[in-house]
């Protein structure tokens, strides 16, 4: 009996790594499903996605938060050491700014005048989410942030992200209390932009480095580096004109452009409410005042 | 008999210290550090946490739960699902089955286990990616965070040994 029992222990070894290697080769098999699930049908996993990020914003949002004045207290010293400096250069600056204010002010002006004497019709009405930035992927495969902004307060896939330098990125995925930005980028980001100087279409590719691809351009393209590079806002999603980036080089129908957005340091970051409402023109403006009277 | 089912809840809250410590480095690699000149990428800690784990602990690390810590992983990086959760089952599967190799040795012989299990992970992570995509995925940033994951394990694994012996020493 005693014998039997013995045999019984020796063999469960086997047993037990057969069970462990079967588990292994099931969880295995369930991570590749997954990522081609992921790739086919997206709606189950994009609410996964949702509910995670939601579960984990508030300790995000904790643990963010001496992230941030770390680098902000780093930041600040690095500021101090080239005070001087920065103190002369923004001196200079300020003085070519005045010179552009008094040009804004006067095409202002001329803009308000001409705009009423076509009746053109303005453009859509944009209104803004401020988020801040509490998570981003810290993988090489993906450039992505995660905000404390989510569906509550009005956010919504698609909408297009900026901050004071220019386009951010777009809403991916969003979640009740937090939702994730897919930044310009991104191998998976594509963006319908123009050259500002020559108004010639392209589409902005991002390959997970730092710099973005403007192709699809016309032939014969003019271009030069330097040029700046805006949204189209063609497909409605993102309002035009807003700024993306400087071309650094160019080659055949294809714009290497730098971004003005400096993603490393993202903080806190605005979505546009596009509303694809446009401003009334000055004739039903006052056919309704008429009508209100 | 209440202070002892405490007594006995508190042994169990502490044998969750390997999965625990897994969990938080999976949020830590995921905030926002925002420093110019560091590189965008982290560390992959959590590869670093299932290897330590699966030589010393694999028992308080089993493997669904590393599947599950390598899901909220992907779920948080916003990669496609399933990447990490394979990499770290394979990686936890392998080194647990050669355990003995590494158990009882000095740690230059960890190390190097490590060097290795990184180089696998990062070549398998880059391959399974150029296929997802469909794309020549650029291999810089993989390569980046391979040699900061094997130059940080020291560090990083002193911590959790010192915080499991801890914690781990009045469980047993």
């Amino acid at each position: 009996m005693r014998n039997l029992g013995a045999n019984n222990q020796r063999d469960a070894i086997p047993i037990r790594v057969v069970v462990q290697r079967f588990a292994f080769a099931l969880l295995a098999a369930a991570a590749v499903t997954l990522m081609l699930m992921n790739k086919s049908a997206t709606g189950p996993i994009e609410r996964f996605r949702t509910v995670l990020i939601d579960a984990a914003s508030p300790v995000l949002e904790v643990l963010s938060q001496p992230a941030i004045t770390f680098s902000r207290v780093m930041e600040e010293a690095r500021f101090l050491v080239g005070l001087h400096g920065e103190n002369a250069r923004l001196r200079e600056e300020n003085s070519r700014l005045k010179h552009w204010r008094a040009a804004a002010l006067r095409l202002q002006q001329e803009h308000v005048g001409l705009t009423s004497l076509l009746n053109a019709r303005g453009d859509p009405s944009s209104t803004f989410i401020s988020a801040r930035v509490i998570g981003d992927s810290g993988g090489p495969f993906v450039r992505t942030v995660l905000l404390n902004a989510g569906s509550r307060d009005g956010v919504a896939k698609g909408q297009a992200a900026i901050n004071g330098d220019g386009l951010v990125g777009r809403v991916a995925e969003v979640g009740r209390r937090s939702s994730r930005i897919l930044l310009l980028t991104d191998l998976n980001s594509r963006v319908p932009a123009i050259l500002e100087p020559s108004r010639d279409r392209g589409v902005l590719e991002g390959d997970n480095s730092n710099a973005l691809r403007l192709s699809y351009l016309p032939t014969g393209v003019q271009m030069n580096p330097g040029d700046r590079v805006v949204t189209s806002g063609h497909g409605g999603v993102f309002p035009a004109e807003l700024p993306i980036g400087v071309v650094t080089s160019v080659s055949d129908r294809v714009a290497f452009v730098q971004p003005l957005v400096q993603f490393h340091r993202l903080d806190y970051v605005r979505i546009v409410k596009h509303n694809l409402v446009y401003p009334p023109t000055r004739e039903v403006a006052e056919k309704r005042t008429k009508l209100s009277r | 008999m209440n202070a002892l089912a405490w007594r006995r809840f508190g042994i169990r809250l502490r044998l969750l210290t390997p999965a625990a410590l897994t969990l938080s480095v999976v949020f830590v690699s995921v905030v926002p550090v925002g420093l110019s000149g560091l590189p965008e990428v982290t560390p992959f800690f959590t590869l670093m946490a299932v290897y330590h784990w699966s030589i010393y602990r694999p028992e308080l690390l089993p493997a669904p739960a590393v599947f599950v810590l390598g899901l909220v992983q992907d779920g948080l990086s916003g990669g496609p699902l399933g990447l990490f959760a394979l990499i770290l089952i394979i990686v936890y599967g392998l080194v647990s089955m050669q355990r003995r190799t590494f158990l009882g040795k000095t740690f230059p012989v960890e190390w190097f286990g490590f060097s290795l299990v990184v180089v696998g992970a990062t070549v398998a992570s880059w391959l399974i990616s150029c296929v997802y995509y469909v794309t020549l995925v650029d291999p810089w940033p993989v390569a980046l965070q391979g040699g900061l994951t094997l130059a940080t394990y020291p560090c990083i694994v002193w911590i959790f040994s010192r915080v499991a012996r801890t914690a781990l020493r009045t469980a047993q």
